[in-house]
């Protein structure tokens, strides 16, 4: 399996640095490691064989062959056209005037309309807009209900028929037009601008479910048509975006689900076979969570490199924003106390799984792993740290230079644990505040790629959970049987 | 629990249209008689990657047919075919696809997956399954109070199949909702209690966790329980699927998968590298929206619609003349 292609790149061309030239048959050879990576993202394969094609006459005639570093270049060749083939970027919603504005909500099953539609109106709210939302999936059992009360809880009003609900089992001919025309005219008498219809869910080879789509399509002429699509998406996405695009003319994508681990290959696939622009991402269960789409990252993530922007606008939004002002305040002034560490330890906590945080960090996938391998250590000792923290008396946690060995003896039994834990708590403690003089004054970003050079130690130094309390104090977190690990992999 | 369906005419139905899609003849990899060269070898690799199997279980195989190709051990297409389909179906056992039933008292199932899956709707399926072609009485547990209107969904498939249904107020705690369902089948004498639970992301620790909560809690109501723990699985998911099995295995053991929208063009290889890898067997696949469109897992049949061919056919027969 491939962890990081920038790795694999630089390792196809390590061996041949000092030996003379590089090859036409080594560039070959790096585009194979190109085309895994784009295929375990899901990349379809059809749509990977023109981009590998592509990129390869593309290095072919760069300077890869005498460059220097020819493992990066071709790695920024990759990303460069995975950037472009997701241009242009278009997220824009186009208004008509006289309004309403039309915008109809398509895919399969279970790929996030309804959802998606909820997220739509909120947003569009948030502009200013006065959005209003149309039942029209009328097959799906309590569809129409969900809708209603997601409008409820975005505070947009929601057409409703429930009378022109399908029986079991049926397709209820014309109705879904029928409840679209009149939730367009309602729209008009009460002064909405925009409507979104969301559709029932249907497979592409469905032909009665699609001529209820192309019927819609004819007669109300929705200004804009997207198609939602699934992140996690397969080889099959391809299939879908055509044929929905074929016989809908597509304006736009929405990918559900981006909040996953996908590496959403399927969203390139996608827009190349369709053409069409990427408009939103669902990036979240709660319905403030549709982003617009921007490219940056995304070439990063599908060719497994990590998205370290997301990682931090993840942050960003877990992090107590005040709370995270009020301790870098204290930093600076050097005033970081255990309370503060514990504070800060929380907070990144609520990131998730260190593992998962850092297979989001460019260059970390591989450590990651095998952090990932002992996650349950990591609870295990974030447990311990609690437990010495809450044997602390105030005063103590206010002034470490108090601990000595009596007080250490005494909060080690308080805490129910060895004495040397709790020197080494004490250390990583003192370790980190030192080091957060240092940060103090650099943003989010930076301490982000600090982290990276900071490696050894450098995570715990952070006040992250599972750094403090490791059995080696140089290096970190790799412990010895897992460097073993890495060497046999 | 072998039984015969109707849906047969389904699925043959959907692969004709993914020939249609595919815009392409998919009988031409095997035509009779074909001699294996690279062009073929790449046609394989491409079919199967189209497949979603996965680049690194599809890489092993093709390597694997060059290899005896070249010791000349094979020399025809049919050769290598047969060799593919006996790598791919060694390990499946019939035991592996039928459900495990508690010796006395109500068998719980405890279902879950990742959002948009098709979980309620294959809860549908087994209820009627269960119910109607296995004499059971069947109950549903309405665990999912987080998505709007998800126990409404669950409410109609209820009245619609005539089972019974234990539900609370949206938004209460799920594991007090199994809790609950259990009382009440053990009280009514339930054969078959079926959780629902809302969909998540397998990245979303403290809903994995409610999860593993919503198990435990079942476990200690009813012996045994939860008799089997199926992940819904969307035939059109990537590589992710892997992940996902992976981590809802985690957090409460999964026994089985439900593969779900295999009526569509997705052929859902992606089973495969989970039941090599996680040991995880498929027990049953969706073949539509209706709760008649379920059938157990057939591996050789499954395997034939990778190689994008109908054969399996024979069946067909056989499904007919017991309609």
């Amino acid at each position: 399996m491939l962890d990081l292609l920038s790795d694999k790149l630089s390792g196809v061309f390590r061996g041949l640095s000092g030996r003379g030239r590089i090859s036409e048959e080594n560039i070959r050879e790096a585009m194979r490691e190109v085309r895994t990576a784009l295929l375990e993202a899901d990349v379809n394969y059809t749509v990977v064989k023109e981009f590998t094609d592509r990129v390869l006459q593309k290095a072919l005639g760069q300077e890869v062959i005498r460059s220097l570093q020819p493992g990066q270049l071709m790695i920024k060749i990759v990303h460069d056209e995975l950037v472009e083939l997701m241009g242009p970027v278009d997220t824009k919603i186009y208004l008509v005037q006289p309004p309403p504005t039309i915008i109809m909500m398509c895919g399969l099953q279970g790929s996030g309309k309804t959802t998606t539609c909820g997220k739509l109106a909120l947003l569009l709210k948030g502009r200013g807009h006065h959005p209003m939302l149309a039942a029209a999936d009328l097959q799906r059992p309590a569809a129409v209900e969900q809708l209603r009360v997601l409008g409820e809880q975005v505070g947009v009003p929601v057409y409703t028929d429930p009378s022109r609900v399908a029986a079991h089992g049926d397709v209820a001919k014309g109705a879904a037009v029928a409840v679209c025309r009149a939730a367009i005219q309602q729209a008009k008498q009460t002064g909405r601008d925009i409507v979104i219809l969301d559709t029932a869910g249907r497979l592409h080879i469905d032909d009665e479910l699609m001529g209820e789509l192309k019927e819609i399509n004819a007669q109300l002429n929705p200004h804009q048509i997207y198609l939602v699509l699934d992140a996690m998406s397969g080889q099959d996405a391809v299939n879908s975006a055509k044929a929905f695009n074929a016989q809908l003319e597509l304006d736009g994508l929405i990918l559900t689900k981006f909040d996953s681990d996908t590496r959403g290959g399927a969203l390139l696939s996608a827009k190349m076979v369709t053409g069409k622009p990427v408009k939103f991402l669902g990036v979240g269960e709660k319905l403030d969570r549709l982003e617009e789409f921007r490219p940056e990252g995304m070439a990063q993530r599908i060719l497994g490199m990590g998205d370290i922007v997301g990682l931090v606008s993840d942050a960003m939004e877990k992090f107590d924003q005040e709370e995270t002002a009020r301790l870098q305040e204290k930093m600076q002034k050097g005033q970081f106390t255990l309370d503060d560490f514990m504070a800060q330890m929380s907070q990144v906590k609520k990131l998730g799984p260190m593992g998962k945080v850092m297979s989001m960090i460019p260059g970390m996938s591989e450590l990651s792993r095998q952090v990932n391998m002992g996650e349950g250590d990591v609870e295990n000792q974030m447990g311990r740290m609690h437990a010495i923290y809450n044997s602390m008396t105030r005063v103590e946690r206010q002034k470490t230079e108090l601990l000595d060995g009596n007080r250490r003896r005494r909060i080690a039994r308080g805490a129910g644990v060895g004495l040397n834990e709790v020197g080494q708590f004490i250390k990583q403690f003192e370790m980190s505040r030192d080091m957060m003089r240092a940060v103090g004054g650099m943003g989010m970003m930076g301490k982000m790629r600090l982290m990276k050079s900071l490696m050894s130690g450098g995570i715990s130094a952070l006040g992250a959970p599972g750094g403090p309390i490791l059995k080696t104090k140089r290096s970190g977190f790799m412990e010895k049987k897992d460097r073993n690990k890495k060497k046999r992999r | 629990m072998r039984f015969f369906s109707r849906t047969l005419d389904k699925l043959k139905g959907a692969l004709r249209k993914t020939a249609q899609v595919l815009n392409t003849d998919v009988r031409t990899l095997f035509v009779p008689g074909r001699r294996i060269d690279e062009a073929f070898l790449n046609e394989l690799e491409e079919k199967f990657l189209l497949a979603d199997m996965g680049v690194g279980n599809v890489t092993a195989i093709v390597d694997a047919i060059r290899e005896r190709w070249r010791l000349g051990k094979i020399r025809n297409a049919s050769e290598a075919q047969s060799v593919v389909r006996e790598q791919l179906l060694s390990g499946w056992t019939d035991q592996d696809r039928e459900l495990r039933f508690a010796a006395t008292g109500p068998t719980v199932l405890l279902v879950a997956g990742i959002n948009g899956a098709g979980k309620t709707t294959s809860i549908a399926k087994l209820a009627w399954l269960l119910k109607n072609q296995m004499n059971k009485k069947v109950m549903l547990c309405a665990s999912d109070t987080f998505r709007a209107a998800a126990v409404d969904q669950l409410t109609i498939w209820a009245g619609r199949l005539g089972v019974e249904i234990i539900k609370h107020q949206m938004g209460s705690d799920p594991a007090a909702v199994a809790y609950d369902a259990c009382e009440a089948a053990k009280s009514r004498g339930m054969d078959v209690l079926i959780v629902d639970t809302a969909g998540r992301l397998h990245t979303q620790e403290h809903l994995m966790r409610e999860l593993t909560k919503i198990r435990d809690v079942v476990a200690k109501r009813i012996d045994g329980a939860p008799h089997e723990v199926l992940l819904v699985l969307d035939a059109t998911t990537g590589q992710n699927a892997i992940v996902q099995a992976k981590m809802f295995s985690r957090s409460i053991g999964i026994t089985g998968l439900v593969l779900a929208k295999l009526d569509g063009t997705a052929k859902g290889g992606v089973v495969l590298s989970i039941r090599d890898q996680l040991s995880i067997p498929v027990k049953f696949i969706g073949l539509g929206e209706t709760p008649q469109d379920i059938e157990t897992f057939d591996p050789t049949r499954f395997v034939a619609a990778l190689f994008g061919d109908t054969e399996g056919e024979p069946q067909a027969q056989t499904a007919d003349s017991s309609r």
